[in-house]
């Protein structure tokens, strides 16, 4: 196991270089002199010698990179050209507050996702089966902004049972939650009916039930043991989708995330800010993504021997 | 030769049986068919000029002479959403296109030659995988600037991991199969081999990759113009025709609905088609 996971951080590292390859290359990549870029607009020609040296913009490229990595690593992301505010402060506030959204929003999809799918497997083509099944296909296919908004227009302009945006409670997050998490529960309703079904055709499911079992406990405590391990891996993906799904959401409830703050950058040509956002966005998937396979293989030993 | 054309003939006719027998696969061609009918008819179709307004008739609900309702510039809403069909098609197949012919290069040369060049296609794969969803489509526009030319080209390298590992794994799978072992006796260029024998055989997985891609990157695009970033206003663009009409939610809820039913009924369309494709085309992957 140990080995497997060490193989498996090993294979991480090109993915991180590569991400902070393309997060540092942004500022060079847009068209434009990086110092001018950086100094923001009307700024007098001193001003972007200074940012030229003190960035080490005049630097060959690969060196540019190095400073950028040792930076990063110590958690020195570049100060924003609007606020002239270090990028990590914002970062920090936004970053935490897309975390918990996406966080309540796995939850709420794992919840749905699970009940409609196991359900859905102990009765094939039944009604409840068939109807969960549409509605998994109007989980996928439903855009997240325009579900957002018409969960707003339903639950907060007309019945007010929530607010329309902004943050403070756990009350602000649940309707973003449930828009961000539709696509999600969708997704985790299929592979779990998908996965019961294979599961409860095999030889020991039929053994516990001639054994006398209680069908409650063939199907919860053998079944979905055995048909999780699948779906884990779903878990962890879809989580890091609601990372950067979150963005929609973000703006349709006009909340304070860190795709928000990323779209913002784009448009005020804060590139500090983005490439921050980028970094830390793409990270944070990328070691979900290891995460989720090491509780895969936990669960699953076949695949360490793989 | 013509023995072979008529193998290929039977292999479609087979599949267009199984899909024939496959309701939710043909309410979904049907929905595909509809749109595309709208997106070229359009001129046709729309009783309205898309652009043109009248301000004196802002934000109407919907009656005889506006059907679906104005907007908040008295602009037709339903010759506004019936022109967004083209606006859509347009993005998703200059898109697709771009991210299957990409990403079948990328991953038929890959997944052939094996080695150092298909471990480097792929960790670039895993690169472009590591931005989750839209946030990828959304970093490429931080480089590219907004507008409809940055958001295809996107949208379609958005998708290109995704041709690059189905053929790549179609690609590994079919190298060791006997009739391109005897190929390579023969002498056959791997030109050849690639293009006559591996890619007509993977044509199965492409397909259904296209169709449900079609899918994603409509939700994709349709993001991205919401959030700004994509096609600009005053273009009758699903995604950004609803951003516009957010501020007017109470007051006129219909012009926001209207452009989000039609984005999440395409999307549908091409979900439940290829869906089907998949199971016509593959029939051991029935369940």
């Amino acid at each position: 196991m140990g080995k497997y996971v060490f193989k498996r951080i090993l294979m991480l590292l090109p993915v991180l270089i590569g991400v902070s390859l393309i997060s540092f290359s942004l500022l060079h990549m847009v068209p434009g002199d990086p110092a001018e870029l950086l100094s923001g607009e009307d700024a007098n020609p001193e001003f972007i010698k200074a940012v030229r040296k003190e960035y080490g913009l005049d630097q060959p490229l690969y060196i540019q990179y190095f400073q950028f990595i040792s930076h990063v690593i110590r958690g020195d992301f570049g100060i924003s050209i609007r606020n002239r505010e270090p990028v990590i402060n914002l970062l920090k506030e936004r970053f935490l507050f897309t975390l918990q959204l996406s966080f309540l929003s796995i939850l709420i999809a794992a919840f749905i996702g699970l009940i409609a799918g196991v359900i859905s497997s102990t009765r094939q083509y039944s009604l409840f089966d068939n109807m969960s099944m549409v509605g998994a296909l109007f989980g996928i296919s439903m855009p997240i902004f325009w579900f957002g908004l018409l969960l707003m227009l339903v639950f907060s302009v007309h019945l007010k049972w929530f607010p329309a945006g902004g943050k403070g409670t756990l009350w602000h997050l649940i309707l973003p939650a449930i828009a961000l998490g539709a696509a999600s529960s969708a997704v985790i309703a299929r592979m779990t009916r998908a996965s019961m079904l294979e599961v409860i055709r095999q030889d020991f499911i039929r053994t516990a039930r001639a054994n006398g079992l209680r069908e409650a406990i063939v199907i919860y405590k053998h079944a979905l043991k055995n048909a999780m391990i699948p779906v884990i891996t779903v878990f962890g993906l879809e989580f890091g989708y609601m990372l950067g799904g979150a963005v929609l959401t973000e703006t349709v409830f006009s909340l304070p995330g860190v795709g928000r703050l990323m779209v913002e950058g784009i448009f005020q040509r804060d590139y500090p800010i983005v490439q921050g956002s980028m970094l830390l966005v793409a990270s944070t998937f990328v070691v979900v993504n290891l995460l989720t396979d090491i509780a895969y293989a936990l669960f699953d030993p076949k695949i360490r021997y793989e | 030769m013509s023995d072979e054309r008529g193998r290929k003939t039977s292999q479609v006719r087979e599949v267009w049986r199984r899909l024939k027998r496959n309701r939710a696969a043909i309410v979904g061609g049907i929905i595909v068919i509809l749109f595309v009918a709208t997106a070229i008819l359009a001129p046709w179709l729309s009783p309205y000029h898309p652009n043109e307004g009248d301000l004196t008739k802002r934000l109407k609900a919907s009656d005889r002479e506006h059907l679906l309702g104005t907007d908040p510039l008295g602009r037709d809403v339903l010759s506004r959403v019936i022109y967004g069909a083209r606006i859509s098609l347009q993005i998703q197949i200059v898109a697709v296109v771009i991210a299957m012919f990409v990403g079948t290069i990328l991953g038929m040369v890959g997944g052939y030659y094996g080695g150092t060049f298909d471990n480097l296609i792929m960790r670039l794969m895993d690169i472009l995988l590591a931005f989750p969803g839209i946030f990828l489509a959304i970093a490429i526009i931080a480089v590219l600037g907004p507008g409809l030319t940055n958001l295809m080209l996107a949208a379609g390298i958005y998708s290109i991991p995704q041709f690059a590992r189905i053929v790549r794994g179609s690609v590994l799978s079919l190298k060791e199969k006997e009739f391109v072992e005897a190929a390579r006796a023969v002498g056959e260029k791997d030109f050849n081999i690639l293009f006559r024998y591996l890619l007509p055989n993977s044509m199965a997985p492409i397909i259904v990759q296209t169709t449900l891609r079609m899918a994603t990157v409509l939700l994709t695009a349709s993001g991205l113009s919401f959030l700004g970033l994509g096609v600009q206003p005053p273009t009758p663009e699903w995604g950004a025709m609803l951003s516009n009409a957010r501020a007017y939610l109470i007051t006129a809820p219909h012009v926001a609905t209207v452009p989000g039913l039609a984005i999440m009924l395409v999307v549908m369309g091409f979900n439940l088609f290829g869906d089907g494709l998949r199971d016509s085309l593959d029939p051991r992957l029935r369940d």
